[in-house]
């Protein structure tokens, strides 16, 4: 069939562009990143057996975490609202209720020892120029400090929920820096609907006050996410969420530790948003499809028909 | 006065025809309009290129009632309104961006077909002219539109591409301050290219097609071998019920049937990258509001546009910019450049069929390299395709001057 070496020329040739400009000249432009699978190989493991009623008396006593956190889920309120925390911090420390449903235990471990080295934030956060971390280490209580900091690691496990909503986990992981206006979702949580302009007004305010707080503390402010989903590849958020000084050398953005689980949640969260037709587009795509298939069916018969005494 | 027949019904066939010749339009659109049997699936490509375009008319009718043309919207009003709040938003940008892409395609095989059986020649140079100023046209409607949803490669796209107007050494940027109505691009620029986007390209789009529909009248479709037929004698053997000896068919509904089929099946490769492929044709980096004071690593055009872009990259800027206008304007030229009498598919015509590969293969290259970030072995290879393709034009002189008669 001549037709079908003619065919077999065109689609080949379109074949080679495609794969030019897209999988190949992709590859070229951005450099790849071995994905550490959240495993965050470098930090070390946690060696010892974490007992959770002690851990819950460090971090009520001696860890000092509520000083600055709260733990809305055990009734400990935050010391201050988050535009006077930011203030003060720079950046409004996060709710702990749910941080052990979240976050990798290794990391966990590693940050209540030493936030910056955790974070990778060293080059932003170093003792020797007298910038600290705004989150103090936990030094140790007086016993074994790796008990200590394991045990401090059972009890946010014990009192994490077993569930956690894809949007609760963008809330923890990501909310405090990211806006979502796609979903009326700022730094300072969803946007309440206002009866009057100026309580919206006020709260715009408030929420500028944050931003600015945070601005000084990041650098600049930290983008909206709203279209990320569509702006960056899945390859490069999961590894630049996993690690983001890989992708970005020097950037402020802290690494955030999820658990594989807990980067699945926040991804799922940035689809919905960001890429809202998806469920749409996978319930309509073979009907329409089916349509165009017994269309050229039908056209291939009528074709059949009009040509059939031409040769 | 013409004769009116006073017994006809009103709207009957007859009545039309009194008013408006209707019988004679249709034999000579339609019925009459004698095509060559002795063509293949490639012929069909005008079909589906009318297709396309009447998919992005509608579709982008559709967008064009919830788009916002203001910076400070744009971007919302397309990945916010038309994305989530519009029902179906979604299916026509889709249909829009992944139509747009195609649609080139379509007229990069279309532009090929008729180079490679020699289409463009001996009175049907027309055809080829005003399907180049199509092409031209085109060009400006993807650029224009592409600004629309003001991304970062909107911006920055837009930004290279009107800097262009500066001339190089010329230093016009006087020129290039009125193009964009401002010092850089913003809101003026967004509302002028919203205009020619949905307004006066489109209306000089659609007078060209007519203008092309126009110009394959009297010369005829050419045929796969380039043979000359007596379209008279042929239609009145096939109007004899001597179809089998004739060689043409009518264009309604012989030809239109196999335009039908070719469209259908093109239709299942467009749905499906709508629905499932359609990021290739929506580049990521546009989905980054437009940022003035971050330029994107890599700025790049839209596929179609890297071969025109790769001409311009590897030299100076002067030089860059004078191979660029010569790209441009360059395959206007080809049926007074091509001087051979052949009117033959190319695999008949010697030397000619090396120099049509070798044609499609640069374009190929350019189009690769144009992507690629312009660094060591990348640059070397794409001055040489440049200087291949420059050299191209010349080389069609010699050859064809060359080539018997067959």
């Amino acid at each position: 069939m001549k037709e079908l070496k003619v065919l077999a020329v065109v689609v080949f040739f379109s074949l080679l562009v495609y794969w030019g400009v897209e999988p190949f000249a992709h590859g070229q432009m951005h450099k790849h990143v071995e994905s550490d699978n959240f495993a965050y190989s470098d930090l070390p493991k946690i060696t010892k057996e974490g007992d959770a009623a002690n851990g819950g008396d460090l971090v009520m006593g001696a860890g000092a975490c509520i000083g600055c956190h709260s733990i809305n889920s055990q009734g400990i309120p935050a010391p201050m609202d988050a535009v006077t925390a930011a203030a003060t911090y720079g950046v409004n420390p996060p709710d702990l209720s749910n941080i052990g449903a979240l976050y990798n235990e290794k990391f966990l471990a590693a940050l209540f020892k030493n936030p910056a080295h955790a974070l990778n934030v060293e080059h932003k956060f170093d003792p020797a120029s007298g910038k600290m971390h705004p989150m103090v280490p936990f030094y140790g209580a007086g016993g074994d400090i790796d008990q200590e900091v394991a045990d401090m690691v059972a009890y946010f496990k014990s009192i994490a929920p077993k569930e956690l909503s894809a949007k609760e986990a963008f809330d923890d992981a990501c909310g405090r820096c990211h806006a979502m206006r796609y979903d009326h979702y700022t730094q300072l949580g969803d946007t309440p609907e206002f009866k009057y302009e100026k309580d919206a007004l006020a709260h715009q305010i408030k929420l500028l006050e944050y931003q600015e707080h945070l601005k000084a503390y990041m650098g600049k402010l930290p983008p909206d996410l709203s279209t990320i989903i569509r702006a960056r590849s899945a390859d490069f958020l999961e590894t630049f969420i996993e690690n983001p000084q890989t992708q970005l050398p020097g950037t402020s953005m802290p690494r955030v530790g999820l658990s594989k689980e807990g980067y699945e949640k926040v991804e799922a969260y940035l689809t919905k948003i960001g890429d809202p037709s998806k469920p749409q587009r996978e319930a309509l795509g073979p009907w329409v499809l089916g349509f165009f298939v017994i269309f050229s069916i039908l056209a291939f018969l009528w074709k059949k028909y009009q040509w059939r005494d031409l040769h | 006065m013409a004769h009116f027949d006073e017994n006809a019904r009103p709207f009957s066939e007859k009545w039309l025809d009194e008013r408006l010749g209707v019988v004679t339009l249709k034999k000579v659109l339609s019925t009459e309009y004698w095509i060559p049997k002795d063509i293949n699936f490639l012929w069909a490509m005008g079909m589906v290129l009318a297709a396309t375009f009447g998919l992005l008319l509608i579709s982008g009718i559709f967008l064009l009632m919830y788009y916002k043309p203001d910076t400070a919207m744009a971007f919302d009003s397309v990945n916010y309104t038309i994305m989530t709040e519009v029902g179906y938003g979604w299916l026509w940008r889709h249909i829009h961006g992944v139509g747009a892409s195609l649609v080139f395609l379509i007229i990069y095989i279309h532009m090929f077909t008729g180079i490679y059986y020699g289409s463009y020649k001996k009175g049907r140079e027309m055809i080829w002219i005003s399907g180049m100023l199509l092409f031209v046209t085109f060009s400006a409607e993807a650029f224009s539109g592409y600004m629309l949803p003001w991304g970062q490669m909107s911006y920055w796209a837009g930004m290279v591409i009107t800097n262009l107007f500066s001339g190089g050494s010329l230093e016009a940027y006087g020129l290039v301050e009125w193009i964009r109505g401002d010092y850089v691009p913003g809101d003026a620029f967004l509302t002028r290219f919203f205009m020619l986007h949905v307004l006066l390209l489109p209306l000089v789009i659609i007078g060209l097609i007519v203008l092309h529909f126009g110009t394959l009248r009297l010369p005829h479709v050419n045929n796969q071998k380039g043979e000359e037929i007596d379209f008279k004698e042929a239609a009145e053997l096939y109007k004899a019920g001597r179809k089998k000896e004739s060689k043409v068919i009518p264009f309604n509904p012989v030809f239109l049937s196999k335009d039908i089929f070719v469209v259908g099946v093109y239709f299942i490769l467009f749905f499906y990258l709508v629905f499932y492929h359609f990021d290739f044709a929506m580049d990521p980096v546009n989905f980054d509001p437009a940022d003035g004071l971050k330029t994107p690593p890599h700025i790049y055009p839209e596929w179609y546009f890297l071969w025109s872009y790769e001409i311009l990259r590897p030299f100076n800027k002067d030089i860059g910019l004078i191979a660029f206008g010569i790209a441009q304007v360059a395959l206007f030229f080809l049926p007074f450049v091509d001087r051979s009498p052949n009117v033959a598919p190319a695999h008949k015509r010697g030397l000619f069929n090396l120099w049509f590969w070798v044609l499609l293969i640069d374009m190929v290259v350019l189009t690769i390299l144009g992507k690629l970030p312009p660094e060591g072995i990348y640059n070397d290879l794409g001055l040489v395709a440049a200087i291949v393709f420059l050299l191209l034009g010349p080389a069609l002189f010699v050859v064809t001057k060359m080539e018997k008669k067959i």
